[in-house]
């Protein structure tokens, strides 16, 4: 198991606001919109630089979206800032009808993402905000892992023509990844090459698939870790490369599991080379108040539950055999 | 003036026509909005409005026109045709397989003219804000224009809409309502009232002005008089009076013809009391 450490931890709202700022430095035409969220967004950094290029919309999501839309018309690259919630299923419509519909290309960056936002509860921890992106036509969903690859995906999509959902959250996480990384969208990150089980994972997930992984390695086993972290476009040809070399898999992600990343690897998977899989995702159910950690325990999005689904897949497989 | 009065009533004419006989050759649409926003299409499109049928999506130092309430897309369509943003001929193939005249504008299959998918009611004042913000960081002094239908004030979107535009100063934006008082189910004063429309926008902020916008000469002057009150630190909002159907006796004035089509004779008893004055399709 290839050794990951770290010696600081982030949240990657902060990388977005970080990668926000880069990208309003490299880029002019980049805008930035707020639904009364500044700091929970971390755009505090880019509205002191270019004041003239933020919009403060007030509490008005359906309204901020449609002028995020309205902006491209004349070149402008809005980035948009609310909770996961509130940018996607309250304005559903308006993403489907003035965004995706109409092909603008505006940047959907949504914060609070998930169990993790925590003591706030299930009004505001949206688990099916990936699916609902991922079914608009011409949609890209990213869903990042850390702060660096957060701040790397936020430049990335700022020079990316096409509308996007940048999907971050607001917990503090490990920072693992290359603080100077080439963010690919659409392009699975090989995390640690296996042969025994494909371990899929988004977002906050990929840690602790990282650490199921060295857990799995002291017993013998021998996981692939992959992430994921453009959801779609998926990157079918690095799922299906790794399958055929290890034969089962487990996804792993802080969303529903139905219509999440799991749904998308299971359909490439069905539609090629079916192979038997194991969900880490909520179990079809709303979230409710607490810690983050004490939630990813609760509903079995961490480490251990990862081992299990692991030993589970695999003893599955080998029935097969 | 680009034209004369006379000049555009015979533009409308011909763009009435094409409504009722695009709608008769689906047998779908909205005939109703369509003939009474008739004048004010006609206005915009070949007197106020600065603009280049050689589309061009960013539309960068021109004027920009929004539907909000895409369902009248009949004399949208006949009015970009004739202005010249694409060949008449293709008003025949409205609302069938494979063409750009969807049922409701879009952007989707790259119909000169359109720079946003509308239907869903309420999101167009936001899109127009959206476009007048991006004028104004590019310099740009060229204004935007949109329609909406009164019915279309039910959503709650238009009053986000409301409330920012005056906040944010965004005095290059022309808004008209297309206030018939009537929508699908029936009068609005029955369904939802709106209420007192000119005391509400001014509530918000808007200076609103009023027009009988099946009066040509006075949409011509009121949307004169709009662009010389532009600038000045208000949005503006036009208040436009019209009848539904109007221009068909047997249509006027009724929502029943909101989203209803002609049959044969009806199409008749319709093209005898249009002139066709450019040629039909």
């Amino acid at each position: 198991m290839k050794k990951y450490t770290y010696t600081d931890k982030k949240d990657t709202r902060s990388g977005f606001g970080a990668g926000l700022l880069e990208a309003g430095r490299k880029n002019d035409q980049v805008v930035a919109l707020c639904a009364d969220l500044i700091g929970s967004l971390k755009m505090n950094d880019f509205i002191k630089e270019f004041p003239d290029r933020f919009v403060q919309v007030g509490i008005a999501e359906a309204n901020m979206m449609c002028i995020a839309a309205g902006m491209t018309i004349g070149g402008k690259i809005p980035f948009t800032g609310t909770f996961a919630n509130f940018s996607t299923g309250r304005v559903y419509d308006q993403i489907r009808q003035s965004i995706a519909y109409s092909n603008k290309n505006v940047k959907v960056c949504a914060s609070h993402a998930g169990l993790t936002l925590g003591e706030d509860g299930a009004t505001h921890q949206i688990l099916e905000d990936i699916g609902l992106m991922k079914m608009l036509p011409g949609m890209t969903v990213i869903n990042t892992c850390d702060y660096n690859q957060t701040k790397a995906a936020t430049m990335a999509i700022a020079e990316y023509e096409g509308p996007v959902y940048l999907r971050f959250g607001r917990p503090v996480v490990p920072i693992f990844t290359d603080p100077d990384q080439k963010f690919e969208i659409g392009k699975a990150w090989m995390v640690n090459e296996g042969a025994d089980v494909s371990i899929f994972a988004t977002g906050h997930l990929v840690w602790q698939a990282i650490l199921a992984g060295e857990i799995l390695a002291e017993q013998g086993i021998d996981a692939e870790i992959i992430n994921i972290h453009t959801i779609k476009p998926l990157d079918a040809e690095a799922v299906l490369k790794s399958v055929a070399k290890t034969g089962c898999v487990v996804t792993a992600e802080e969303h529903n599991r139905l219509g999440g990343l799991g749904d998308s690897i299971a359909q490439v998977l069905a539609t090629h080379t079916p192979a038997p899989q194991e969900y880490i995702a909520v179990n079809d159910s709303f979230g409710e108040s607490g810690t983050p950690e004490q939630l990813m325990t609760k509903y079995g999005l961490d480490a251990e539950h990862i081992v299990l689904a692991v030993k589970k897949v695999i003893e599955r497989k080998n029935k097969n055999a | 003036m680009k034209s004369t009065i006379k000049d555009l009533e015979k533009i409308a004419s011909q763009i009435r026509r094409d409504i009722v006989r695009m709608v008769h050759g689906c047998q779908s649409g909205h005939p109703g909005g369509s003939l009474g926003c008739t004048e004010y299409f006609t206005a915009l499109y070949f007197e106020a409005m600065n603009h280049d049928p050689e589309f061009n999506m960013d539309g960068i130092g021109e004027d920009l026109f929004f539907l909000s309430n895409g369902h009248i897309s009949p004399v949208f369509y006949s009015t970009l045709a004739h202005a010249g943003y694409y060949d008449k001929a293709e008003l025949a193939t409205f609302r069938k397989l494979n063409s750009r005249l969807q049922g409701h504008p879009t952007t989707h299959e790259h119909l000169p003219g359109v720079r946003i998918a509308s239907g869903s009611l309420g999101q167009g004042l936001s899109v127009a804000i959206g476009a007048a913000l991006a004028k104004k960081l590019n310099g740009d002094k060229s204004l935007v224009y949109t329609l909406h239908g009164d019915g279309e004030l039910q959503e709650g979107q238009i009053w986000e809409a409301a409330m920012f535009a005056p906040h944010n100063q965004v005095d290059n934006l022309i808004s008209t309502i297309d206030v018939n008082g009537q929508q699908i189910d029936g009068p609005t004063k029955l369904v939802l009232s709106l209420g007192d429309l000119h005391a509400k926008w001014e509530a918000f902020g808007w200076d609103v002005l009023e027009m009988k916008g099946n009066d040509m000469a006075d949409v011509v002057k009121t949307l004169k008089l709009a662009k010389s009150r532009s600038g000045q630190g208000k949005p503006i909002m036009i208040l436009m009076h019209t009848e539904m159907g109007y221009g068909v006796d047997f249509m006027v004035g009724s929502h029943k013809w909101h989203g209803v089509a002609p049959n044969d004779e009806q199409l008749k008893l319709a093209l005898a009391q249009l002139e066709e004055t450019l040629g039909d399709y």
